[in-house]
């Protein structure tokens, strides 16, 4: 009897220190945090060919600059930083944020601010005289009453055009479209001579295109006033522009798993336009390994997108130091060299994207890259839609939402109605 | 004190799992019920939610998404559940026949089982690809290439049907598992009993319809509730083949946007409850009815 007692209480124990394995498991694991003090993580979703080279050549020297320091990649797969995203806000909530992560600059960004995740950096921007160096607008992105809570590392641009030249030449379009009225119009052409005319992606691919067409037809003040305290969503001119929206999405091809199956449909001349952000163009040009090799100007080119002319339609990747970061001067060290002309210039050639710095050696920026940091000195600004920078994630939520149904009934009116009230309950 | 020793080390056995189950089951199902009871529509800023009642789980029928994803959730149970009981029944009815190499098929259908939602769906998106004509992939191709093209259509992508389609790979991987139930099943029939009504007359066809059949009752059901639950849970099937899609939206990836995308964590957790309670609607009944049958 007294054996079968001793074997239960043994099993009950065992039990019990189980459970409390699970605590003491967190403990270890925070411990051995503070043993490999010198550890740097750094929060991003920079995976893919291209941007993960441009990761390297800064991290690269990151570890030149700062031998004390292990640089921790924590990159997160998924594009526009679905998944990240989802990753990160779980880490935040439970007070265990990474040493600094990547934010898309504007509304997104204004929803860690907000909340009180993120340390002001202002002593960084007045020890590197930073706000010498960034555009105002950019500066004004991620501020919140005169303190400053990111680093922008590169600017991309949203608003352009893909095209394959020789496509557009069978259909008897004789360069890129203008305006919204001429696209349509060269939407038909290619139509008629047997091609797909615009090739879309997945559900968020569509919310990119809308942003074009939203800026393309109401214009570059139109736009950017949807964005204000008082907007008016309702108006006739937003019905005209989702109209165009809609007649523009009859063109499209049958929907692609993501943004690059969409682009390679231009590039092997199956598809004659796309509209996607510029990181497209890496795609198209890069050699084989992590692009389709293809000669710009000749296998494709690129315009402003319809309408879009003369407005450059931006965002910006940046990162930050969050409150609590494990450790804090390493997150500094690397917000250094993120801030850096070295390090931007060691970015954003392989990223395929422009410095937000306005002191960049130019010469490093060739083909599309130097007629994109050509426009971005001369355009006037709006701000992207689906990569965080007008609306917050609640509201670009129920925007991709609007659009998911739409793209299903096409009823117009709903879909105004439903940005309306997105618009309303968004709380920005 | 002989009583205590009775009943005592037998609780001291299975306390940590009551426990465990108490705190980390039925502790956070409580939670996420009185979660989505509150108004906490804000994830980040950290606002104590209030008490607000059933409203936030009447005020999401007004959503059209929300309506959407549970008639896709609805097409999608009836298809995969249907589909893979009929499937996996036809399945066990030919191997009871006695085929030749039977322990090699049964593997063999039963072998989808062993492949994660994840994978397979990561294989379907590809066999599901919705361009037709020249730029045809997957499963279209090959309907072009053996001169079916009438066959092409859009799979997950069809507006009207698209949840049919997605349930395909969910019958393939499971009507392997549900042919292994209804085989043990007919195992179970004693051979007395099929001669018992051949004896009497009973055509073969008979045999099936009025002996075998209504001995397969339990494990149809079971088939049924095993199948149900996954059908209205699904998730990774669908973000595997789709993404969060509207077009192949189920309530399991609205509460996934509610709560990562729209920070709504109150949304999520009503969202989390009604998946709970039409499980529960699946579950409940059938622990009733074993529970009965036990004490019989």
């Amino acid at each position: 009897m007294r054996r079968r007692w001793m074997a239960a209480v043994a099993v009950s124990v065992a039990g019990l220190l189980t459970l409390s394995a699970c605590g003491g498991g967190d403990k270890q694991e925070s411990g051995g945090g503070q043993a490999a003090q010198k550890k740097v993580e750094v929060f991003s979703w920079w995976t893919g060919p291209g941007e993960a080279d441009g990761l390297k050549a800064m991290r690269e020297i990151f570890a030149k600059q700062n031998p004390n320091f292990e640089f921790f990649d924590a990159a997160v797969a998924g594009g526009s930083g679905d998944q990240a995203r989802a990753l990160l806000s779980s880490k935040l909530q439970a007070n265990q944020p990474p040493d600094t992560f990547q934010g898309h600059a504007g509304a997104e960004l204004q929803g860690y601010i907000k909340s009180g995740k993120l340390e002001s950096l202002n002593f960084l921007y007045d020890e590197l005289k930073l706000k010498e160096v960034f555009p105002q607008q950019l500066i004004d992105q991620i501020s919140v009453q005169g303190q400053v809570y990111s680093v922008p590392v590169n600017i991309h641009r949203s608003n352009v055009l893909w095209f394959n030249p020789s496509v557009l030449k069978k259909a008897g379009i004789d360069g890129a479209p203008k305006t919204i009225e001429e696209f349509i119009t060269d939407l038909e052409k290619v139509k008629k001579s047997g091609k797909i005319p615009l090739s879309i992606g997945s559900q968020w691919t569509l919310v990119h295109l809308l942003e074009s067409v939203l800026l393309g037809s109401l214009g570059t003040d139109a736009y950017n006033a949807l964005w204000t305290a008082n907007a008016d969503w309702s108006n006739a001119n937003v019905t005209k522009a989702l109209e165009n929206f809609k007649t523009i999405l009859s063109y499209a091809g049958s929907p692609q798993d993501d943004w690059q199956p969409a682009a390679k449909q231009v590039a092997d001349g199956e598809a004659a336009f796309n509209i996607m952000g510029d990181w497209a163009y890496g795609y198209f040009h890069n050699p084989p390994e992590g692009g389709l090799g293809k000669e710009s100007h000749k296998d494709f080119d690129w315009a402003a997108s319809p309408g879009t002319d003369g407005t450059f339609m931006w965002l910006s990747d940046s990162f930050t130091l969050p409150k609590g970061a494990p450790n804090r001067d390493g997150a500094i060290a690397w917000l250094k060299v993120a801030a850096s002309k070295e390090g931007q210039d060691a970015f954003n050639p392989l990223k395929g994207s422009i410095p937000a710095r306005k002191d960049a050696d130019q010469s490093l920026y060739k083909d599309y890259l130097s007629w994109d940091l050509e426009q971005w000195a001369s355009d006037k600004l709006a701000g992207s839609i689906q990569h965080g920078v007008v609306a917050n994630d609640q509201w670009r939520q129920a925007i991709t939402d609007a659009v998911g149904l739409f793209q299903q009934d096409k009823d117009v009116a709903k879909f105004q109605q439903a940005l309306v009230a997105a618009a309303k309950n968004s709380g920005q | 004190m002989t009583r205590v020793r009775r009943w005592l080390p037998g609780l001291l056995l299975v306390s940590p799992s009551i426990i465990l189950i108490a705190v980390f089951v039925y502790g956070l199902l409580g939670w996420n019920f009185k979660l989505a009871m509150t108004d906490k529509h804000d994830e980040i800023a950290e606002i104590p939610g209030n008490f607000v009642g059933l409203e936030n789980f009447t005020g999401i029928w007004s959503e059209e998404r929300w309506g959407l994803s549970v008639r896709h959730a609805i097409v999608f149970t009836v298809v995969f559940v249907g589909g893979a009981l009929v499937l996996g029944w036809l399945l066990a009815f030919l191997m009871e026949k006695g085929i030749r190499a039977e322990s090699g098929f049964r593997a063999v259908y039963l072998f989808p089982m062993a492949v994660s939602f994840i994978a397979t769906g990561v294989v379907w998106r590809w066999l599901m690809n919705s361009a037709t004509g020249e730029q045809a992939v997957g499963l279209n191709r090959l309907f072009h290439y053996v001169g079916l093209d009438f066959l092409q259509w859009q799979w997950f992508r069809d507006p009207d049907w698209g949840m049919a389609a997605m349930a395909i790979p969910a019958i393939w991987q499971m009507s392997g598992y549900i042919m292994a139930l209804f085989l043990a099943g007919f195992r179970g029939v004693p051979e007395e009993l099929r001669e018992a009504a051949r004896v009497d007359g009973c055509s073969e066809w008979g045999v099936y319809r009025h002996v075998v059949l209504p001995m397969l009752r339990p494990v149809t059901l079971s088939a049924l509730i095993i199948l149900g639950h996954i059908s209205l849970k699904v998730f990774d099937l669908v973000v595997a083949v789709s993404g969060k899609q509207i077009i192949t939206d189920v309530p399991a990836t609205f509460m996934w946007t509610a709560v990562y995308d729209s920070h709504d964590p109150a949304k999520g957790a009503t969202i989390a409850s009604y998946i709970v309670l039409s499980v529960a609607v699946f579950v409940v009944p059938y622990l009733i009815w074993d529970a009965r049958k036990g004490k019989r």
